[in-house]
């Protein structure tokens, strides 16, 4: 293997793991105060709308609300599976054939 | 009891893997085009591990940046974990270094969300989460190493929905997550402040800083509602 790929790839390795690991290993046994837990307790939403609002509202980095928009598009029939059925499988068929149909006539 | 617990997670894990699934044939497709081999796509999905970063430092690794650059970028966009990693401490606190260490190896936003989801209901467990986290690693490795071998196969993979596979599984993690009013409001804010944020600065801030701003709104909202 090419040693700078190698390189490469520890070195995503090691910034990968010390986020993760840092925390539980750190404040392995401490109390946290309260106020922390339930601040700790918003951390899902609020990372997995940081994450998917790009994905959704921004093509090539410019804000698109038009119906170009095929993600935008396609997360409303999701977003309605995953209402319905509550189950991350047919959410994902759904968004996923949702997103090809769309393709196939935008 | 531990293959009993270990089966659990790893089922728990099977939407996750589905969704992986597509991402990892992307991912190994793209790490092609950057000049990786099979082995050395395989290699670092199973030791980095970290799927937007991996997304990332192969875009950059075709436009022939650095290493560095590309190493301290993967580490930008790993700063979310160090949130999820905290978020999980309380939960997992009385555990033994070694495990916390091995379970930490595997925190991804689905195994993160899905076992934080899971403990709001069930004691905490070290085969439970071990099998979730083993699976869907599996699952990334695995999918990773096939879309390196046969991705170039697949022509346009935007005409099988495999862009939106992330998306789609973002969608149904948060509408299990949006269990009242304000989190919802956290939800909304979040991703207002990413948008903007995303547009205004440069580099990749803007999940950082929307999850730290939203995080707090819902705690002062909580605080005003007076529950």
């Amino acid at each position: 293997m090419d040693g700078q790929i190698i390189l490469l790839i520890v070195g995503m390795a090691v910034v990968s793991y010390l986020p993760r690991a840092l925390p539980l290993l750190m404040f392995n046994k401490i109390e946290f105060p309260d106020w922390l837990i339930k601040w700790l307790g918003f951390i899902p939403a609020a990372v997995l709308a940081a994450l998917l609002a790009p994905d959704l509202f921004l093509i090539d980095g410019h804000f698109n609300l038009s119906v170009t928009n095929t993600y935008l598009l396609a997360a409303l029939p999701t977003l309605l599976i995953a209402l319905v059925t509550k189950s991350m499988i047919w959410a994902l068929l759904g968004g996923m054939g949702s997103f090809a149909l769309l393709q196939l006539f935008l | 009891m531990f293959w009993q617990g270990f089966a659990t997670g790893s089922r728990t894990a099977i939407p996750i893997a589905l969704g992986y699934f597509p991402l990892g044939l992307a991912f190994g497709v793209l790490a092609r085009e950057a000049g990786l081999g099979v082995i050395q796509t395989v290699f670092m999905s199973f030791m980095v591990f970290a799927g937007a970063g991996q997304f990332i430092a192969v875009g950059l690794l075709k436009t022939g940046a650095e290493i560095v650059t590309i190493v301290v970028t993967t580490f930008l966009v790993n700063l979310r974990l160090f949130l999820m990693g905290m978020a999980l401490q309380p939960k997992l606190k009385s555990w033994s270094k070694l495990k916390l260490g091995i379970i930490a190896s595997e925190i991804t936003d689905e195994t993160f969300v899905v076992a934080s989801d899971y403990y709001t209901n069930h004691e905490p467990s070290w085969p439970f989460h071990l099998g979730l986290n083993v699976t869907s690693h599996m699952a990334w490795v695995f999918s990773s190493g096939l879309g390196a071998s046969v991705g170039n196969l697949i022509q346009d993979p935007a005409k099988f929905g495999l862009n939106f596979a992330l998306p789609a599984m973002f969608i149904a993690l948060l509408v299990g997550q949006v269990k009242n009013k304000v989190t919802l409001i956290v939800a909304i804010g979040a991703g207002v402040v990413s948008l903007v944020a995303r547009t205004l600065i440069p580099g990749n801030w803007h999940i950082l800083l929307a999850t730290i701003v939203a995080a707090s709104l819902g705690v002062v909202l909580e605080k005003w509602m007076g529950k």
